[in-house]
């Protein structure tokens, strides 16, 4: 489906504006325009900036405003851009741009929708445009969800082709050639006789027409770079050091903070002694922030020092203090009263029960942190009429806004610059750290303060991964799986994030039920129902959020109906797959893993399938269980992306977001005891290994209609592969992760 | 207290039990160098000290017996060392924090064994943690780079 025309018809037009010694091209209307967000902040001379190229003295500069957390954010927006604009990636900078409202995350809207990605249908495609409106009334500058490349993948491209376009009228201006005569290159206007003028000495001119906004993209055949093998524009800074990390931004006159918080989340701090803090070599300040404490010192280390000798009196969590608490919380939510939602009720489930034979299983997945390398900071200057933050965030526009509430400066004048961030998975879709840094800075106007956390803190802090239980029976007949019923519980991931930044949300959370009510499979008698579980932990999403739960829990069950009903695990969710490209990305990874060969002794293979941000995955798992545990020889993997725009990084991703969920689903948790976090530090929340890494084979397809983000999806499918792998291999079946509580792994 | 860090030498007035991490990145402002658990359970602070790989965030300054190397020290974009080039013609990096880590590991393991086993490259390098799970391309780069130094 082309929606190159619908976007015509809503007036997508691309303006432009003089800056010095050049211009500046955006995206600037879409249905009304958003206002330029670069108005605000002109440095004298410069008449206006537009959001997506600026060409100036200093060469061309694109601008990305989806954040990168690692996932090459900013090399696919650059992609996406320099494939129509006909520039080299090594021709340009690259600059996050600042929040505003124009930045807004179109894809977000699609997935907040209640229809199953695979729902082509004329309500739902309707339903996902009207969606349009209220994210772009909200202004929703996120990153997150896989939708940085379905968000940008027209919009860039016709930025890229209406600054060429232009950019071919100034020269044909300049010259007198006409347009049609005209050929681009490398950032060149070529001119018939072989002859090249820079697109950087044609900006001044550009600057002065109108902007071509009848612009036609480009044919894929035509493609130099969308699908190509590319080296990624960061790889060289982050191979040598030279890359600069939130963690990293350096001022002059910049002070080094760090945060003591309440182990017990939310609870209060009733009071401290930190006498013997104040007395130590470069301690400046001790105060009282959102949570807890607040060190001010010369230098990171003596700050963390210097908060580890504050001597605290925390309040009790708001939550239950220990783990029985909360797995009797979720186990007491399986009821009418809390039923969230019932987005599928297929078949008659009472019939098929009292027809086939029954089987019955529980299952339980723990709270994970996001635990990125990098930990947490922010740099953060105020002054009576400004505000600068500088920080690795994945929500800048609620940053601003929270700033601004805080300081009681204007929004306008609260300046967020993103920095690069030392990975995410979700944990920078918060901002305590933020608000923490800004309190300490209203303290010290005019001293830029970094407030940067010790791992323990973060780890501690991290609003961690959603608990979750599942509760399913089913039924098969006639070697087939006949009837599937899965109650699901958890609490709101998304009230209790959104809950911080003030939102409510109406409605049921399509979280609790994501990675198994919509999945693909035609089971006669098939029901998935969410509880929503009351508030336990604060949590927040974790990469691939409530899918990383259901995909265990229907996968998991799904296989246990399978061995039951005496089925091959492939051939059966082969046979009830109705969606032909869910069912190609299943035959590509039984063909990728050999299934229907024959495993040596003390082997297994299993294979799990989950459709999830929109995106078919499936990955074939499999192990050998050795004298010395269980070791993960080889994960095969098949996603369908619609498109791939760069097969190096795509590739890259998958394999990451297999060893993510595996890791995790081997030997992570986050458990409460007296309240508090038990892991604090990766000695015991370590995640995969690299010797314990299998080889990982991937494939993508692209037979949709769409095009998908693939940081997510990988992750659903590893933990169910895995269970099922061990399952084949010692008929041992895990219902809970960890499974370092049941199986010992090399 | 004198510290000679990639060929320049310093004198930094800090306690004795700072570790050089924090003695390299806040002071010297060395920021190739990465904290990442302050305990030796990511790898991400890893430096050479005498051209062997240490943890930097459990090395109290005045434990450093000799010169120190970062990876800024190891090479630049401009000149760079035959694991840094292996790095990035596998393009390993993800979001890239624990590389400069995972880079002098390697470094240290190809001095000592310029021909690892594939057990060799998996023993050495798993003291390094990666968030993003780029082991995979890790290990192709380990061995990348063994051929590249044996060629050089």
């Amino acid at each position: 489906m082309s929606r190159v025309g619908t976007i015509a018809r809503r007036t997508f037009l691309i303006g432009s504006a003089a800056v010095i010694g050049g211009v500046a091209f955006g995206y600037v209307a879409y249905k009304r325009p958003a206002k330029n967000p670069l108005l605000n902040d002109l440095a004298e001379g410069e008449a206006a900036l537009t959001p997506y190229v600026k060409i100036d003295a200093n060469g061309i500069t694109l601008i990305t405003p989806r954040a990168d957390k690692g996932q090459g954010a900013y090399h696919m927006q650059a992609t996406l851009i320099a494939e129509e604009f006909d520039v080299e990636l090594d021709q340009i900078n690259v600059d996050p741009g600042k929040p505003s409202k124009a930045y807004y995350n179109t894809a977000m809207a699609e997935e907040a929708v209640p229809f199953r990605p695979t729902d082509d249908s004329f309500m739902a495609e309707t339903m996902r445009d009207v969606m349009d409106a209220p994210m772009k009334f909200l202004g929703l500058q996120v990153t997150g969800g896989s939708t940085s490349v379905p968000d940008s993948y027209e919009k860039l491209r016709i930025a890229g082709a209406v600054v060429r376009e232009t950019l071919k009228a100034a020269a044909a201006q300049k010259t007198g050639v006409n347009t049609t005569a005209l050929k681009t290159e490398a950032g060149h206007v070529i001119l018939p006789d072989g002859s090249k003028l820079s697109y950087v000495e044609l900006a001044p001119m550009a600057a002065t027409i109108d902007p071509v906004n009848k612009v036609k993209l480009r044919d894929p055949s035509q493609w130099r770079m969308i699908g190509k093998p590319m080296l990624r524009i960061d790889t060289i800074a982050k191979s040598t050091g030279t890359q600069r990390y939130g963690i990293d931004f350096q001022m002059d006159g910049m002070v080094h903070a760090t945060v003591r918080l309440n182990p017990r989340q939310g609870g209060e701090l009733k009071g401290y002694d930190a006498s013997a803090a104040e007395a130590m070599r470069g301690v400046q300040k001790v105060m009282p922030v959102k949570g807890g404490v607040a060190v001010v010192a010369d230098n990171t280390w003596r700050a963390f020092m210097a908060a580890e000798a504050i001597d605290c009196d925390w309040g009790d969590a708001p939550y239950p203090a220990e783990m029985d608490g909360h797995w009797q919380a979720l186990s007491d939510s399986f009821n009418d009263d809390q039923i969230d939602s019932k987005q599928r009720d297929d078949g008659d489930i009472d019939a098929g029960l009292a027809a086939g034979q029954v089987i019955e299983a529980e299952y339980r997945v723990p709270y994970l942190a996001h635990a990125p390398l990098e930990p947490i900071n922010a740099v953060v200057k105020v002054t009576e009429t400004r505000v600068d933050i500088w920080t690795g965030t994945q929500i800048p526009r609620f940053v601003q806004a929270s700033a601004a509430a805080q300081t009681g400066v204007d929004v306008e004048n609260v300046h967020v610059h993103v920095l690069m961030m030392g990975g995410s998975f979700g944990h920078r879709l918060e901002d305590e750290v933020v608000k923490q840094t800004v309190e300490v800075a209203m303290t010290m106007k005019g001293t830029p303060v970094k407030l940067t956390y010790r791992r323990e803190e973060d780890m501690i802090h991290d609003f961690p991964r959603q608990i979750g239980m599942a509760r399913a029976k089913g039924a098969v007949k006639d070697g087939q799986v006949d009837t599937y019923d899965m109650g699901i519980a958890q609490p709101s991931v998304i009230s209790s994030q959104m809950g911080r930044q003030g939102i409510s949300v109406p409605g049921p959370d399509s979280q609790i039920i994501a990675g198994a009510w919509e999945q693909p499979m035609a089971i006669p008698n098939y029901r998935v129902t969410g509880y929503r579980a009351p508030e336990l932990a604060p949590v927040s999403s974790w990469r691939s959020v409530g899918a990383s739960l259901g995909g265990f829990f229907h996968e998991s069950f799904l296989d246990e109906l399978i061995h039951a009903a005496g089925a091959d695990p492939m051939e059966e969710r082969l046979r009830l797959c109705w969606h032909e490209p869910s069912r190609k990305v299943l035959e590509a990874v039984a063909e990728m893993s050999n299934w229907d060969s024959t495993l040596g002794p003390n082997k297994g293979r299993g294979v799990a399938f989950v459709t999830s941000f929109g995106v078919a995955t499936a990955e074939v798992v499999e192990v050998t269980n050795t004298p010395d545990g269980i070791r993960i020889d080889k994960v095969w993997v098949a996603a369908e992306v619609g498109r791939i725009v760069d097969p190096v990084n795509f590739d890259g991703l998958v394999k990451g977001g297999v060893v993510f969920g595996l890791g995790h689903a081997m030997n992570c948790e986050i458990t409460y005891s007296d309240g508090m976090a038990e892991q604090e530090n990766f000695d015991s929340f370590e995640g995969m290994r690299l010797k314990q890494c299998p080889e990982i084979f991937v494939r993508g397809l692209e037979n949709g209609p769409k095009v998908r983000g693939i940081g997510e999806p990988p992750v659903p499918p590893a933990a169910p592969a895995l269970a099922n792998a061990i399952f084949a291999a010692t008929g041992q079946r895990i219902r809970e992760m960890p499974f370092s509580k049941h199986i010992e792994f090399v | 207290m004198q510290l000679i860090v990639d060929g320049k030498t310093h004198n930094v007035d800090v306690e004795d039990d700072m570790p050089l991490l924090w003695v390299l990145r806040d002071e010297l402002n060395i920021k190739g160098v990465k904290y990442g658990c302050g305990i030796a359970a990511c790898g991400a602070c890893t430096v050479h000290i005498n051209g062997e790989a240490v943890r930097s965030c459990q090395t109290f300054v005045s434990d450093v017996d000799g010169p120190v190397t970062t990876i800024q020290g190891l090479g630049q974009p401009e000149a760079l060392h035959a694991v840094q080039e292996a790095w990035i013609e596998t393009q390993v990096a993800q979001c890239g924090y624990c590389q400069s880590g995972q880079i002098m590991q390697a470094a240290s393991l190809l001095t000592e064994t310029p021909n690892p086993t594939d057990d060799e490259i998996d023993e050495a390098m798993s003291g390094n943690l990666c968030r993003c799970g780029t082991y995979p391309r890790i290990r192709e780069a380990v061995k990348l780079a063994a051929t590249k130094a044996q060629g050089a």
